[in-house]
Order: C-alpha cells, then sequence, then structure tokens
C-alpha cells in the first residue's frame, strides 16, 4: 500500500480524533457550532487548494504550446495564437485571477491534449474510478471489520497471529506488483492455470447490453478488485482489532456476562458498537484516499479512469488537466474528512448528545 | 550531572531491551533487517559494481534460472540476482534518508507548535492539517516530476509530503509533557524556550520519535518503489521499483517470465515488512495501552 501512512499511525489518529474537538456542550446548538466550524475549514481548506494547484504545476518543466503541436510544422505565428487561445501569453497574476474566477464558478479550463472541457473529461472518467475503488472499499472494509473482530475476541491465539501476519505481510506488498503477478497468473496463464481473466480493460467492446456488458464488466473488475482488497484490508484489520482491543477490559462487558449473555451477543451488541466508531470514520477517510491511491492499479490494469488520465497528463504537461485532478483527488479527501467529522459526534452518544 | 543522566540512560536502553526480546514478531523483524543491512553493505565485495553494467553484461538476454544465473538475466543480460542485491542498497538508503527527513520536519513543527501554543499554535496545525488532506502520492508524483532525476529528489518528494502525521503526535506529546512539574520547575529557575524545548521536550519525545522513523521507513521504501515503477527514479542507478519498470517494458508481463518479476516485488515486501514489524514492537514497547503488539 503505498498511500499515506501505517495502520497503527491511523488508528492512534483516529482515537485522537475521536476525544478531539468533538462538542462538549450536550446541546444540538454546540453540535451546530462543531459542523459550523468543520464546514467553514472545509472550505479554507479547498480554497487552499486551488491556489497551490495553479502554483504547483507551473513548475513543471517544458512548453505545453510545443508539447501539443509536437510533430506538426506550426509557424511562430501559429504558436503565437495558440498561446493566446489558451491565455498562456498573459502575466502570471493575471492567468491565476482568470484561473480562480474560472473554478470558483465550476468551469476547470480547456485541456491543452485533448481539446475538451477539463471538466468533461473527469466527469466522463470518474465513473470508472467509482466504480472500482467503490466496490474494493467496501470489500475491503467489510472483510476487514470481520477479521479485525475476530482477531481481537480471541487475541493471542494462533489465529489471531496468522490473521494479523498475513495482513501485515499484504500490507506490506506493493499493490503494482501484487496487480502485475496477478495478470501473470490468472491472465497470462501460468502452467495448468488457463488465462481466466481479461488482462486489462474495463470491457471487451464486443458490443454486449444489459445484463451481458454488467457481466463482462464484473469480468474485468475482478483482478483489480482483488489487488485492491489483498493490499488494503489490513488497515481496517488493524484498528478494529486495536479498538476492540481497548474496549475488552470495559467494565460494562464483564457487567453484560454478568447478566448471563452469551459471548456472541456480548461481542454483537455491546462491545462492537462501540469498537466500531473510529473504524467508521476511518472507512470515509479511505473512501478519499482511494481515488489518488488507484493511479497504480489503473496503470498497471489499464483500467480507464482518472488515476490513468492523470498520468497521461502529467507526461505532456496538460496543465489544467493535472490542475482540474489534482484539485478532485484532494477535494474528495477534504469532503471525506468533513463527512467523517460531523458523523462523530452524531454516530458516539458519549460526546454531543 | 551529566554522569547521572548517562547511567540513567543506560538503564533505560537496557530496560527497553529486556521488554523488547519477548517480542517474538520485532525480534523476527530485527533479524531480517540485519541480514539485509550486511547483505547490502557487503555488496561492493560480494557482486561488484559492475553489475550494472549495460555493456559488460556477462549473459544473453531474458535467459531463465540456471546455475550461472541463479534468477536468470534482464534484458540487457546483467544477472538478477546481483542486480537485485545492489538494488538493496538505494532501496535502504532512500527509505532512511526520507523517513529522517519526514520525522525530521514533523519533530520540529510539532515540539515547536506544541511549545508556544496560541495563535502560532493554531496557524501551524492549519497548515499541518492542510497537508494531511493532500493526496500524498499524488504530491510526490508531481513533484518528483518537476525536479531532476536523482536520488535526492525522491528523498526530497517523500520527505516533505509526509511529515504531518509525526508533527500531530509530537505536538500532542509535547504538550503533554509540557503539563508536568517538572517544567515549570525549569522555566523558573530559569531555563529559556530552547532550553526546554531541546534539555526537557526533546529527549522525552525521542522514544515516539523513533517509533515513527522506523514505521516511516517502510512506507517511504514503498513509496521509492513506487515512484522508481512510474519512471521517476534515478534512471543510472539500480534500484527495485527501476527493476520492476525494465521487467514490464521487456514484456515480462505477457510473455509470463514470473522469474524476473518476482523477485524485486518479495524483496520490497520483506523489507518493508520487517521495518513495520519493528515499528510495531518498539511502540508497543514504549505505549503498551496502545495494544499494538498484544
Amino acid at each position: 500500500m503505498t498511500t499515506a501512512s501505517t495502520p497503527a499511525d491511523v488508528a492512534r489518529a483516529e482515537k485522537a480524533r475521536a476525544t478531539d474537538g468533538a462538542p462538549r456542550t450536550g446541546s444540538s446548538l454546540g453540535y451546530l457550532r462543531h459542523a459550523a466550524g468543520k464546514v467553514g475549514g472545509a472550505l479554507v481548506s479547498l480554497l487552499a487548494v486551488l491556489v497551490t494547484s495553479f502554483f504547483l504545476f507551473r513548475i513543471i518543466p517544458g512548453d505545453p504550446v510545443k508539447a501539443m503541436t509536437h510533430g506538426v510544422p506550426t509557424s511562430a505565428e501559429q504558436l503565437a495564437t495558440l498561446r493566446r487561445q489558451f491565455g498562456l501569453d498573459l502575466p502570471l497574476w493575471q492567468q491565476f485571477t482568470d484561473y480562480c474566477a474560472k473554478a470558483l464558478s465550476g468551469d476547470l479550463g480547456t485541456s491543452f491534449q485533448f481539446r475538451a472541457p477539463v471538466g468533461d473529461l473527469i466527469a466522463e472518467k470518474l465513473p470508472a474510478t467509482l466504480l472500482l475503488t467503490g466496490v474494493a472499499v467496501v470489500i475491503y472494509s467489510a472483510l476487514g471489520l470481520w477479521l479485525g473482530t475476530r482477531s481481537a475476541w480471541r487475541h493471542g491465539r494462533l489465529g489471531d497471529k496468522l490473521n494479523t501476519g498475513i495482513a501485515l505481510t499484504l500490507w506490506s506488498v506493493p499493490s503494482f506488483w501484487l496487480g502485475l503477478i496477478l495478470i501473470i497468473v490468472f491472465s497470462v496463464g501460468m502452467g495448468p492455470i488457463p488465462g481466466l481473466f481479461p488482462t486489462g480493460g474495463m470491457e471487451s467492446g464486443t458490443g454486449e447490453t444489459g445484463f451481458a456488458y454488467a457481466l463482462d464488466v464484473a469480468h474485468h473488475l475482478v483482478l483489480p478488485v482483488v489487488t485492491l482488497v489483498a493490499v488494503g484490508y489490513a488497515q481496517t484489520l488493524l484498528v478494529m482489532r486495536s479498538s476492540l482491543l481497548d474496549e475488552m477490559g470495559g467494565d460494562y462487558l464483564t457487567t453484560a456476562r454478568a447478566k448471563g449473555l452469551r459471548d456472541d451477543v456480548v461481542r454483537r451488541r455491546h462491545a462492537v458498537p462501540n469498537a466500531l466508531l473510529p473504524t467508521v470514520t476511518m472507512i470515509f477517510i479511505n473512501l478519499g484516499h482511494v481515488a489518488a491511491g488507484s493511479i497504480l492499479v489503473e496503470t498497471v490494469f489499464s483500467w480507464p479512469g482518472l488515476g490513468g488520465l492523470f498520468y497521461q497528463a502529467l507526461s505532456v504537461p496538460d496543465l489544467p488537466l493535472v490542475q482540474g485532478l489534482f484539485v478532485v483527488f484532494a477535494g474528495a479527501m477534504i469532503l471525506m474528512n468533513l463527512i467523517a467529522d460531523l458523523l462523530y459526534p452524531l454516530l458516539d452518544p458519549r460526546v454531543g448528545r | 550531572m551529566t554522569s547521572l543522566a548517562w547511567e540513567r540512560r543506560k538503564g533505560s536502553v537496557a530496560r527497553f531491551w529486556t521488554s523488547y526480546r519477548t517480542r517474538r514478531a520485532g525480534l523476527y523483524g530485527l533479524a531480517g533487517l540485519v541480514l539485509i543491512a550486511l547483505l547490502a553493505l557487503t555488496a561492493p565485495w560480494t557482486v561488484g559494481s559492475d553489475v550494472q553494467s549495460v555493456t559488460e553484461a556477462p549473459g544473453t538476454a531474458l535467459e531463465p534460472p540456471s546455475a550461472a544465473f541463479p534468477l536468470g538475466t534482464d534484458q540487457f543480460g546483467r544477472s538478477l540476482l546481483g542486480l537485485l542485491i545492489w538494488g538493496a542498497r538505494i532501496s535502504l538508503l532512500v527509505g532512511l534518508l526520507a523517513a529522517t527527513l519526514s520525522v525530521a520536519i514533523g519533530t520540529l513543527v510539532g515540539i515547536i507548535a506544541g511549545h508556544y501554543g496560541g495563535w502560532f499554535s493554531t496557524v501551524v496545525m492549519r497548515i499541518t492539517d492542510w497537508f494531511l488532506v493532500m493526496p500524498t502520492l499524488v504530491l510526490a508524483i508531481v513533484l518528483a516530476t518537476v525536479m531532476s532525476r536523482s536520488m535526492w529528489t525522491v528523498v526530497l518528494a517523500i520527505g516533505v509530503t509526509s511529515w504531518p502525521t509525526t508533527a500531530r503526535l509530537v505536538r500532542a506529546q509535547t504538550i503533554a509533557v509540557e503539563s508536568r512539574p517538572y517544567i515549570e520547575r525549569a522555566t523558573a529557575l530559569g531555563g529559556g524556550h530552547r532550553h526546554v524545548m531541546l534539555r526537557h521536550v526533546l529527549p522525552n519525545v525521542m522514544p515516539l520519535v523513533l517509533a515513527q522513523t522506523t514505521l516511516g521507513i517502510s512506507t517511504a521504501i514503498l513509496t521509492e518503489a513506487t515512484l522508481a515503477f512510474l519512471g521517476l527514479g534515478d534512471p543510472t542507478v539500480v534500484s527495485w521499483g527501476g527493476m520492476l519498470q525494465d521487467a514490464r517494458e521487456a514484456g515480462a508481463v505477457s510473455s509470463g517470465h514470473w522469474w524476473y518479476l518476482a523477485p524485486p516485488g518479495i524483496a520490497i515486501a520483506l523489507v518493508a515488512l520487517a521495518f513495520t514489524l519493528c515499528g510495531r514492537a518498539v511502540e508497543s514497547v514504549l505505549n503498551p495501552k496502545l495494544g499494538v503488539g498484544r
């Protein structure tokens, strides 16, 4: 896994989040104030992202106009016309104010490479990324929660050690490498194993419709999703495990047992709901991460999504497209962080209610 | 005074080791690290630096594993085993340097923000939070694209994008340390900001910083491999990520040359795993309440 940080960091950060900055007053007014603060903070972050994305990509070397007309004989006049057309002849500050004004009205500019509005290009590729990462996040969250609960409930036993061991090992594997190996084994075929799955892309392009098309896409989806799940589920597992371990010394569990509840019920009805909180917020943050995190898996499996588009745009450099994608990637993280922040006091009856 | 401090420090290191020794996963990780570090350090004598040479390659292109080349050869006829051992050097070096840089920035920001407090701290933490929501990999890719292709670029790209988590943790720890009475005593005796930060806060956050660095190295090694795989590493140096990129370019995937692709990935995973195991063991020794190592 190549995003952000280690599971232990996240577990700790999530616990800090739980006690940090949550409203302490027991009224809904307190919650509203908390929410307003978080929304305000998110808006400031978004503005900062807009500014960064403009200046960050201006320092990429290379003349975009030259790259655009690469291989086509062009006169100096035509180059100048192109520059004017894309506003590249204006001073930097004027380009910046134009960019901000447009971005705030939802216009992200025109791609140099595809000569199409950036917004349209992103909208076209977004569903593929959402499908891939959405399916992967749902599966690895469920898997992580389930295995994490089992691990913590029987901690120290062989099952727990195997579980955490396997998860940590897979967490250390580079996702792009796992993808390549899966392609060799299951697509190209190795020894007795025939090529079971397609090597890349999202559809065979043979013009199926309806149910047959859905099956075809699902068939293409298997290997990329397996890659993302294998590398990603460790985080959910470890956070769930350590969060449940923290709950396990709780007096309320002793009380529940003393009432004569079965072990199974104690776990399901009492311990897990309390331990779930940090994990749920983490899942939202993961959702924000994956758009950017799937760049490699999309590249390896030639998945027609945002990650592949980003890499394509970076090599030109197609400034408006790179900027737009950067804003989308960072915006997704800000949005999901905001949802997690807003959700936390609502989910946890101990704070704010 | 100094000798007393040294005695105490020696005592706490001994206590640390006694506790670390009981964690089997941590010991496996440590053993793995020592082995890999030895392999990397002795590489100039065991395989020699001419293993990288394209012009004087000993074998023919893309040979499968044999007695002469235990892991086969690449498209230039170089021994893959030799490249694998040589590649450990760059992966470990970049991982160490990048993690150190990232943790150093994080510690500095964290201690300063935690010590001074007030509006200054708020502003610094806002900036940190903003870095925290930035997609790290995207930012690192952009930085590596912008700057010239070299090992230092990769170190810098990883280091400056991954410090915010450390900064948050160190700030929290600094605030906890500074609320203790002995800090008040130090200030009352005339200790200035610098004295408090360097002599009292820093030694107290060091254990946390150590754990962060160990865990950070495995992330840094993975990111380095990722950047090299995307062709953003130093093209003149052999690295594990670069080997995977070469393998992909040589068509190892479509022709099913698994023996070319498998070893570098396994090597990356093993080193990253070893650092993670060590880091988790250190963490659970220092903070048993975390429940990580239980």
